[in-house]
């Protein structure tokens, strides 16, 4: 199995707090790799710092292979904006706050990249941008503009924007966090159909069924490091380790019971 | 190259100072008069009497609209003949510009008070508090925070504009610097250190407004006084 | 005495306010264009990252905000020539101090334009791979247009009204004209109340528009 990202030994400082402390990960070819943690974990900023909206301090970041950046005689890496942007161009990220383009309908906001920045003729983007709101349901709402639209409508909208750029990797930060609970379980099942379609896909979230049901590895993030990391049903239903226990018994606490389900 | 010389500046200085004390003195009157002349504006602005409202308005729309100049000169040439006053520049001054400046502290006010949020006065209502009471206690002291930025903002904008005095003859600093640059022939050199004196003047007013509008931003919403 | 009113020598002499009104018309329009792409210009070299573009251009805000545009149309009228080998007359005068003025005033609108808009549009915009021109040109600023329409639009409003400093220095425009009427008839009542209402007649229907504006798309300055 090809392995698409890897980070290695990754540290973020922002002044003079620490947020992340040495994160080594790998995500292979169509894994879904769910990471768990508290707020103030570091789970952000390790996405942020993996697509680059962020500079990590210190560490490495591999792209199929290649690694992002230059390295300098001392050790320390050195990266130009024009590179940067050539990665982003190769990930996709969804936010927790949409970031929609409100000045545009869902369609132009799908179509945007295609256009700016593969520089596609405008007919061969729409196509692909149809294709992409199609997939997750919304082709009917292609020329209503973000604000018509509910808050799960808006963001299966953004994961088409992001996937219209066939990226190697989708990165989803708390892409429910901010949503009405009854609309979290659409963008959950756009989610799952991508994973069960073979999308490589790095997911920060709250949402432990979604790990349970979807992840191939969960990986929980306490104080800015890995501090464990397996399968699912490890990690979510017998932890070994004590702080990741109390994060699942504080997560699950108020969960209804249920007849038979595995 | 041009031989600078200020000299002929600092030897007059003292009329330039004496210029500056007259520019305060048309300002600060101008703003004594002006600003209960706008709370009462803005308080009939907000009247539901049927006529008021609409009058006070447009007395308001009115002097905010018209150039301050055309206003200056309709009251030191026009109004004279009118009510057969004799008018002096000063007298001219301050009444012109207490009324435009009012028209701008009217709005201020009412924006202030509309700022304070509608859950502000649900929440008073909701304490069993009358109008007075909510008013004094809770809206007012809101409201005062946020205007005091713009209050200060309309001030300078104000002594910005009495410059337009020096053309009706008032002896501000503008008169003086054009009288020195007259006499002198430097022009340069006066003006320059004219401007400069304005400058001075402004914009430690202006500094003060940043710092304030920061800080009441930062502090959040008044406590009940 | 009975007042004798006279409005009839300004209606034969409509011919002298029209000139007058057509120099405040070619003040306003040339201020506003030089003004506005001045101020958008000099709003950019706030933002840039050499100092030595930064430093003068808060500089130039700075100083043109805090001082009365009257002094700076007198300065560029009367000490200006002295420094420059050629002839500056009334209309550039005039249109240099107020169009500076609105360019230290209008830089600062576009960077609270700019500034307003949320930081996640940025993100937005790059984790589809657009660079920060293309984020700035397809995302940011169509949607900081918007906000900055209000105060832009009252920025033009006070250009209007301050072109009638150029009056002070000589030139002919409008109320230069109405002074010169009242004094040649003896009736600044007239003349004077005319020159109020044609400026707020014209100038009320922008203030609506100004006011429409900002309830749509938000607060003005």
């Amino acid at each position: 199995m090809t392995e698409i990202l890897r980070i290695e030994n990754i540290h973020k400082n922002f002044g003079d707090l620490e947020v992340l402390k040495g994160i080594d990960l790998s995500v292979a070819e169509g894994e879904t790799v769910v990471i768990l943690g508290a707020s103030g974990s570091g789970k952000s900023t390790l996405l942020r710092c993996t697509n680059f909206l962020e500079i990590p301090s210190s560490g490495k970041v591999f792209l199929r292979g290649d690694l992002i950046g230059e390295e300098d005689p001392t050790g320390s890496m050195g990266y130009q904006e024009s590179d940067l942007t050539h990665v982003r161009q190769r990930m996709g990220m969804v936010f927790q706050q949409f970031n929609l383009f409100p000045h545009m309908t869902a369609i132009d906001n799908v179509m945007e990249a295609l256009v700016t920045v593969l520089k596609q003729s405008r007919s061969d983007a729409r196509r692909t941008a149809m294709d992409q709101l199609d997939s997750v349901g919304l082709a009917d709402k292609a020329d209503e503009y973000p604000a018509r639209l509910s808050g799960g409508q808006m963001q299966r909208v953004a994961i088409a924007r992001a996937l219209a750029m066939s990226p190697d990797i989708m990165l989803f930060d708390e892409v429910t966090s901010a949503l009405d609970p009854e609309l979290v379980g659409e963008v959950l099942k756009t989610m799952r159909t991508l994973a069960e379609g073979g999308l490589t896909m790095l997911v920060v979230t709250h949402e432990l069924g979604f790990a349970y049901h979807v992840a191939d590895r969960v990986v929980f993030l306490h104080e800015g490091r890995i501090y464990e990391e397996g399968s699912p049903k490890n990690i979510l239903t017998d932890p070994k380790k004590e702080r990741t226990r109390d994060f699942v018994r504080g997560h699950l606490q108020f969960s209804i019971p249920s007849h038979g389900e595995s | 190259m041009y031989k600078w010389d200020f000299a002929a500046v600092f030897i007059d200085f003292d009329l330039l100072l004496l210029g500056l004390l007259n520019t305060l003195k048309v300002t600060g009157l101008s703003l004594t008069l002006g600003v209960p002349l706008g709370l009462f504006l803005a308080v009939c602005r907000l009247s539901r009497l049927r006529l008021i409202g609409p009058l006070a308005g447009f007395i308001i729309e009115f002097f905010r609209t018209t150039p301050p100049l055309v206003q200056l000169f309709w009251f030191f040439f026009a109004l004279p003949i009118l009510i057969d006053v004799r008018m002096t520049p000063f007298v001219a001054a301050v009444a012109t510009f207490s009324i435009q400046s009012s028209a701008f502290f009217a709005e201020v006010f009412r924006g202030g008070i509309v700022s304070v949020e509608a859950s502000q006065w649900e929440g008073a209502r909701a304490l069993g508090m009358s109008y007075i009471q909510l008013m004094r206690r809770v809206i007012l002291p809101q409201a005062v925070k946020r205007m005091i930025p713009a209050f200060l903002e309309r001030s300078i904008e104000l002594l910005k504009t009495t410059t337009l005095v020096s053309v009706i003859a008032y002896s501000d600093l503008l008169f003086y610097a054009n009288d020195l640059a007259q006499k002198t022939f430097r022009p340069l050199e006066i003006y320059t250190i004219t401007a400069l004196i304005y400058f001075c003047v402004i914009y430690p007013i202006s500094m003060l407004v940043r710092v304030l509008e920061r800080f009441f931003n930062r502090s959040g919403e008044s406590t009940v006084a | 005495m009975e007042y004798q009113w006279d409005f009839l020598s300004i209606v034969d002499n409509w011919n002298l306010l029209a000139i007058g009104l057509l120099g405040t018309f070619k003040i306003f329009i040339v201020t506003c264009v030089i003004g506005l792409s001045l101020g958008l210009l000099v709003g950019i070299g706030r933002y840039s990252r050499a100092w030595s573009i930064r430093l003068p251009a808060a500089v130039f805000v700075e100083f043109f905000r805090n001082t009365p545009v009257l002094i700076q149309i007198i300065w560029f009228y009367f000490a200006l020539p002295i420094l420059v080998p050629f002839e500056i007359n009334a209309f550039t005068a005039s249109v240099m101090g107020i169009a500076l003025n609105t360019a230290a005033f209008s830089a600062d609108i576009y960077r609270g334009g700019i500034q307003s808009i949320d930081r996640g549009q940025w993100d937005g915009g790059r984790a589809i791979g657009m660079s920060y021109l293309q984020t700035m040109r397809r995302v940011i600023i169509p949607q900081a247009i918007k906000r900055m329409l209000p105060p832009l639009t009252n920025r033009g409003i006070e250009v209007f009204k301050m072109s009638t400093l150029a009056s002070i220095v000589a030139y002919a425009e409008t109320i230069h004209q109405a002074k010169l009427i009242s004094e040649s008839y003896f009736n600044p009542i007239e003349s004077f109340s005319v020159v109020a209402l044609l400026f707020f007649v014209v100038l009320f229907p922008i203030v609506q528009v100004t006011y429409l504006l900002e309830r749509r798309f938000g607060k003005s300055d």
